[in-house]
């Protein structure tokens, strides 16, 4: 099992916001978080990624054998756990390449791995940019200053590639993206798939599942995974909106 | 998260040891006896006794400044003593006479005096309290033709470059601490270029405060001839006490026809302690002359230090196609105040200034740039770009812009762009989600936001400037 949570509650300034999440991941799926705006789904992936607006309050989250709470944000990300953001911050003065050089190495140290100068690592970036479809042009500019909101998206998923995490969230990453954009992007994703990692989508719209497909789609309203399915129900949502599940749920 | 990176700001000063040597110093107070004994002591020519003693008595009529953004405690001149020396004197040709602990400090500062030990091309003037101790390369830079040396020397073996310019570009009315300066100025470094020179190494000049309760007032001029060029590096440190120590020096830049002057400074005196005890005035007014066609004078900061700083380094851009520029770096912590900036008067036909000024606040500090961009009525065609960014650190510290912009001429052209961010929760946990650490973050985001300045620097100093900021600002996102 590569991720296992369990009844997981979180809040953010003592509001409650995840009421008891369960979920298990193992390497090689693909799963879709689907539901309404503010039904915690974001705020779920954050809550992993240990974002510090957050506070868990009880349950368990375990990843590759190791409690996550016992690891502090940074430790959990070269662990190999990965969140795509779905609003990129933007660095001033600090090239794309050089930040992402910054986060290889840390990566690779910990790992106990030989960490890559400067060529080598342009060697390797300039391999990675071809699976988002990027102009290496934007390695040299400051990361995400100035790029359009599909550049940024597209700039999640090249750091993505170049970290090669095992755990990838991946947070509205579909959200603002063109037709030509969300092809790219979902290729990428595609791509970086491989029977050791896996990833976690968290999403509004079937759109995307029209690219990735999922091994599992779950439904999250008020804080809880309250329907799991297959690719299917992905589909039967598109057409039938979140309310029915909602007001299934009221109704036991 | 808050709480660690506080803790990552509160590295300690690392310069603020005290060190002891031998002093001679005089009994605390001002009056023009004491100016008198100063000067004979210097063994100073008639001319500087009576710029002295006429900058003394304009001083006593005048107020001292409060229009700045800062509040502080006003310094009680009878308080502070005027002279302080080594009593070792010791030959400038040589270090054997520098009385060994005064190496030791300047060792342990990292700017071995040693020929053998320093960086092979940059050349030292060490000032320690108010007196040059030791001045490194002085043979090599001999060879070219340059002079550099104290000021003190400076007056004896050149007593008419100092009458010819000491004053010319800051007067002694100019203002109440360049006044007060006039009077009572120990000593500083000289720099004189001749004609077509262009000065081998990198001169520097590096400043320590010693005794508690000196004033240093240093007096720096750099004279350059037609097609000379100079780079200048100014660095400063202070013990650690629990007093306020008063700094007010004055630098003056002269560059003729196609002159270039490059001055750096890195300043790191020390800031007073976390409650705002202590800690360095840093009252300094510096001003270059672009007196020659097509010259250029370059004026860099990196200030991290002080409790209170007060410096506004300018450029009187006379000579036609004559070029000024300011690229500042300045942080603040804790309780610490900076008003600085610049003034960039434009008198000659297609003058052009650039100003990039870089404001970091964190704690409960105060960062004001405070600029004055002036196009006279002569000054066809000239042109000013300005950029004043400033980054908050935590929701306590306040970032103020006070530009001021005169235009008298309708073919000038003034560009200004401010903007003001915050280094925020957001921006570090996306490092941190890629796995870079809160501290290497942190110094990433500054090395970012200063990038364009410490571009500028020297490269030995960009990396000494970098360190320092990553040092004074380690943990302070709150």
């Amino acid at each position: 099992m590569l991720l296992q949570v369990k009844d997981l509650h979180a809040s953010a300034n003592g509001t409650p916001i995840l009421k008891g999440v369960n979920l298990e991941v193992k390497p090689g799926e693909v799963h879709a978080i689907m539901g309404p705006n503010g039904s915690g789904k974001s705020t779920f992936a954050k809550v992993l990624a240990g974002h510090p607006a957050y506070e868990v309050t009880s349950g368990t989250m375990t990843y590759d054998g190791e409690d996550l709470q016992e690891l502090e944000t940074d430790e959990r990300a070269r662990a190999g756990v990965f969140l795509a953001f779905q609003y990129p911050v933007e660095i001033p003065g600090v090239s794309n390449s050089q930040f992402m050089r910054q986060a290889l190495n840390e990566r690779l140290k910990a790992a106990g791995k030989d960490e890559l100068d400067p060529l080598q690592f342009d060697d390797y970036i300039r391999e990675r940019v071809k699976i988002v479809d990027m102009d290496p042009k934007f390695l040299d500019r400051s990361v995400n200053a100035d790029f359009s909101g599909g550049e940024k998206k597209r700039n999640e998923i090249l750091q993505m590639a170049v970290l090669e995490p095992k755990l990838a969230l991946l947070d509205e990453t579909d959200s603002g993206l063109d037709i030509d954009a969300l092809r790219v992007v979902a290729n990428g994703i595609n791509e970086l798939s491989t029977e050791e990692n896996a990833v976690v989508l968290v999403t509004h719209y079937q759109r995307i599942l029209n690219y990735v497909t999922p091994d599992y789609v779950h439904v999250m309203t008020r804080g809880r995974i309250i329907k799991s399915g297959g690719k299917e129900l992905a589909l039967e949502l598109e057409e039938r909106g979140y309310d029915w599940i909602t007001e299934q749920e009221a109704a036991q | 998260m808050s709480s660690n990176i506080e803790n990552i700001l509160d590295q300690p000063y690392e310069a603020g040891f005290v060190s002891d040597v031998e002093m001679e110093t005089f009994e605390p107070g001002l009056n023009e006896d004491v100016i008198r004994r100063l000067s004979a002591k210097k063994n100073e020519p008639e001319f500087l006794l009576e710029f002295r003693l006429k900058a003394y008595r304009h001083w006593l009529q005048m107020e001292e400044p409060d229009w700045a953004n800062v509040t502080y405690e006003k310094p009680d001149f009878d308080a502070i003593r005027y002279y302080a020396a080594p009593k070792k004197k010791p030959k400038k040709d040589s270090l054997d006479e520098v009385d060994p602990a005064i190496l030791e400090v300047y060792d342990k500062l990292g700017i071995p005096l040693q020929e053998q030990k320093m960086l092979q091309n940059v050349a030292v003037d060490a000032v320690f309290d108010s007196v040059s101790v030791a001045t490194t390369f002085r043979k090599k830079l001999a060879e070219a033709g340059v002079i550099f040396c104290s000021f003190n020397e400076a007056v004896q073996d050149h007593p008419e470059l100092i009458e010819k310019y000491l004053g010319s570009v800051v007067p002694y009315t100019d203002n109440f601490y360049a006044a007060l300066n006039s009077a009572v100025f120990s000593d500083g470094s000289f720099v004189y270029i001749p004609k077509g020179v262009t000065c081998p190494m990198e001169l520097s000049t590096y400043f320590r405060i010693n005794t508690q309760d000196t004033g240093q007032f240093e007096r720096t001029l750099i004279v350059c001839e037609d097609e000379g060029y100079v780079s200048y590096l100014e660095g400063c440190t202070a013990p650690q006490f629990d007093t306020n120590q008063l700094h007010a020096a004055v630098v003056e830049l002269v560059a003729f026809d196609n002159a270039e002057i490059k001055y750096s400074t890195v300043q790191n005196w020390y800031a007073g302690d976390e409650d705002g005890k202590g800690g360095i005035y840093n009252f300094v007014t510096k001003r270059g002359i672009c007196e020659g066609v097509n010259s250029k004078i370059s004026w860099t900061q990196v200030e991290t230090g002080s409790a209170v700083t007060w410096k506004y380094p300018s450029c009187i851009l006379k000579g036609d196609n004559s070029v000024g520029e300011f690229y500042s770096v300045a942080l603040t912590n804790h309780h610490q105040q900076a008003d600085t900036g610049t003034k960039m008067v434009h008198l000659g036909k297609n003058t052009k200034s650039t100003i990039i000024s870089k404001g970091i606040s964190a704690g409960v500090s105060q960062n004001s740039y405070r600029g004055l961009v002036k196009m006279s009525p002569s000054a066809d065609g000239a042109r000013n770009y300005s950029e004043c960014d400033s980054m908050l650190i935590g929701d306590r510290c306040g970032a103020h812009t006070f530009p001021y912009i005169d235009v008298r001429n309708p073919t000038a052209q003034v560009e200004h762009e401010a903007s003001t961010s915050r280094i925020g929760e957001e921006q570090l946990f996306y490092f941190l989600q890629r796995g870079i650490d809160e501290e290497d973050a942190i110094s990433m985001i500054i090395s970012g936001f200063c990038k364009d300045v410490f571009h500028e620097l020297p490269m030995e100093f960009a990396v000494e400037a970098r360190k320092l900021l990553g040092i004074k600002l380690e943990g302070s996102v709150g």
